[in-house]
């Protein structure tokens, strides 16, 4: 994997000036911004997230603004477009602002989604880990069960169900996606508890949760990171997904996944609707991916290939 | 011990099967709109008796529990009831027509990615941090990060819109007819030894195949790379090489066997992906499988409908995985005693 540094590096960023100024700093900062693909993706995320934030500021209309005048309107370098960026939609909705909103809702279920997974799989694949017993015996039938379903399928089941709203989507993203977390943190506290920097707390008489929280828990935070990094990746694919299949998003929040959609039937008159918020939603998610490689490289040696 | 081995492996399959199809079961029953509503919609004017009639005919009026233990005793002998959305017809009839293009597609799309990913792979671990490596990494890369329904949206503009090189909707041309026999338009066109009919229905899986085979070509390819650059430093890779052998018996033979072994588990774990590509894939082509039936029949409320091809879905990927483990064991004897 880090084959792929070098050449994307070149492409993107010539900057001499990040790789002897790290020289001087120590550890795994140093190694960090050592990797100048994973410093200019980590860089395209957090202008995303910025974007996002920012939507109302930068967005030069409003993205639920409809203009009958203004249907199908292409981009600006186009003979015919003007006004609009990256051209209007069949409802002649401005695209560009659009997709700036598009991001909030992108990242914003990115990241909780992430979170909520990385909560519940690490506090119980910690409880089964250290204290094994029925607990671990029914979790890993509960495990067993949900890996036996392909994510989005399953994802859908519950969406089909529900109908497109935020909560439930949250719901079926997270439902299956804390099981990644679980089997990190089952199996490293697992390693953990019979160590000899355990067993030296456990004979200094350092309590459960002390042992847990204060002495394995710090050992197992960098794989976990790296795994919610780029499961990041994964989650924003799926809302997408789900979205362009109609049974994510709410068609009132601008999504990519619903813009996408959107553009299919126009494909053939005006492709720009379908192809600038796919575009985003590559570009957002190549980074995110290339930023959690560049991370795992420094914060977790053994899961590199 | 091998014979133990499979009975241990089957037992485990069952409460995960049990648990599936309860999930299963449970999502489609949890929704808000009433199935008897959607299925009167175009109806006209129904009394309440009517309505009470078809909900005792579709046993909807039961509790959950006895419906969850009708559900799993009829999908046992493949019986899932009548179809909302589909006149009523028996669901498993609907999805028999529609299985076999659900088949093809997927199997085109699994041999696909693996004519495209174990090459690419190989040739990238001869020459790390070459060109070939270089590119095929980039393309990886980019295959993992690109979600596959605008994939397809761009491969229809550029292949079937602007260069008229592929179709871009259904399975084959409409004026021909089909041979049907085993419901695979390309093999039975073979079987029929109409070449005509054969490129007619290769060409419709071709756009399609290369969307959904993307992000598990992708996956493959970075595992052979990993791990066949790993069995290169082994040491009867040495020897090999040392006695004398040419390098494309040293690659192809003693090396290439034993990189694959490991990659038998996420060529699995993969195919699971293009079960759900194969959703998002067959509505952006409008192609007509189970894909396209599933999300349709969510438009519809069509529970039993859904219920089925989920069921389908997870039961395949069930039986992939066993079938992987087996086949992972088969290779590596180590794996048995575990």
């Amino acid at each position: 994997m880090r084959a792929r540094a070098r050449p994307v590096a070149q492409s993107v960023t010539e900057d001499e000036v990040l790789t002897t100024t790290a020289g001087t700093q120590p550890g795994m900062l140093r190694l960090l911004f050592g990797n100048r693909v994973a410093v200019a993706a980590g860089l395209i995320v957090l202008a995303f997230v910025a974007i996002g934030m920012l939507a109302p500021a930068i967005a030069p209309h409003d993205p639920n603004l409809q203009n009958a005048h203004a249907i199908r309107v292409p981009p600006f370098w186009h003979p015919e477009g003007g006004g609009y960026a990256l051209g209007t939609d069949s409802l002649g909705r401005d695209l560009l602002s659009r997709m700036i909103y598009g991001a909030r809702i992108s990242i914003f279920l990115g990241v909780v989604v992430v979170l909520v997974t990385l909560l519940v799989g690490t506090a119980l694949g910690m409880a089964a880990g250290y204290f094994r017993g029925w607990f671990d015996s029914v979790m890993s039938r509960v495990v067993d069960t949900l890996l036996a379903f392909p994510f989005l399928i399953f994802a859908l089941a519950i969406m089909a169900a529900t109908g497109p709203n935020l909560i439930a989507l949250v719901a079926a993203l997270a439902f299956k996606g804390w099981v990644d977390f679980y089997r990190v943190a089952r199996g490293d506290v697992l390693a953990a508890r019979d160590s000899d920097y355990v067993a030296a707390a456990r004979g200094v008489g350092a309590t459960t949760p002390h042992i847990l929280f204060s002495e394995i828990l710090p050992n197992i935070i960098p794989p976990l990171i790296v795994l919610a990094t780029l499961r990041m990746a994964t989650i924003i694919i799926a809302e997408a997904s789900l979205s362009f299949l109609g049974i994510g998003v709410p068609p009132s929040i601008p999504a990519w996944g619903t813009m996408v959609s959107d553009g299919r039937a126009d494909v053939a008159s005006a492709w720009w609707i379908a192809t600038f918020p796919g575009l985003a939603i590559l570009i957002l998610v190549l980074s995110v991916n290339l930023f959690g490689e560049g991370l795992r490289d420094v914060l977790d040696p053994r899961m590199r290939k | 011990m091998w014979g133990r081995f499979v009975a241990r492996r089957l037992i485990q399959l069952l409460p995960v099967l049990v648990g599936v199809s309860f999930i299963v079961f449970l999502t489609m029953h949890l929704t808000p709109g009433d199935p008897i509503e959607h299925m009167l919609g175009q109806a006209g004017r129904v009394t309440q008796q009517q309505i009470e009639e078809l909900r005792a005919h579709y046993r909807l009026d039961r509790p959950l529990f006895v419906q969850y233990a009708l559900f799993l005793s009829n999908a046992a002998v493949g019986d899932f009831g009548p179809s909302y959305s589909h006149q009523g017809r028996p669901v498993g009839q609907v999805v028999a027509e529609r299985f076999p293009a659900t088949l093809e597609l997927t199997l085109f799309a699994f041999f696909l990615a693996l004519v495209f990913a174990i090459p690419a792979g190989v040739f990238a671990a001869l020459r790390p941090h070459g060109p070939v490596d270089r590119g095929a990494t980039v393309a990886a890369l980019l295959g993992i990060s690109m979600p596959g329904f605008w994939l397809g949206i761009m491969l229809m503009i550029v292949f079937g819109l602007r260069l008229h090189w592929l179709p871009i909707s259904g399975r084959i041309d409409l004026a021909l007819v089909p041979h049907y026999v085993t419901g695979l338009h390309t093999l039975d066109a073979v079987l029929a030894g109409d070449s005509h009919a054969f490129w007619s229905a290769l060409k419709h899986l071709a756009l399609p195949g290369v969307a959904m085979a993307a992000p598990m070509a992708a996956m493959v390819m970075r595992m052979v790379r990993s791990s066949m650059i790993g069995v290169l430093s082994q040491d009867y890779v040495q020897f090999a090489r040392a006695k004398g052998l040419p390098e494309s018996i040293v690659v192809g033979k003693h090396a290439l066997r034993n990189a694959l072994i490991p990659t038998v588990n996420i060529v699995a774990l993969q195919t699971g992906l293009l079960l759900s590509g194969n959703m998002i894939i067959e509505t952006v082509f409008q192609y007509p499988g189970l894909g396209k039936l599933a999300v349709d029949g969510i438009g519809a409320a069509d529970y039993p409908l859904v219920q089925a091809v989920v069921l389908i879905y997870a039961v395949s990927y069930v039986l992939l995985n066993l079938g992987a483990d087996l086949l992972h064991a088969a290779l590596d004897p180590r794996l048995r005693l575990a």
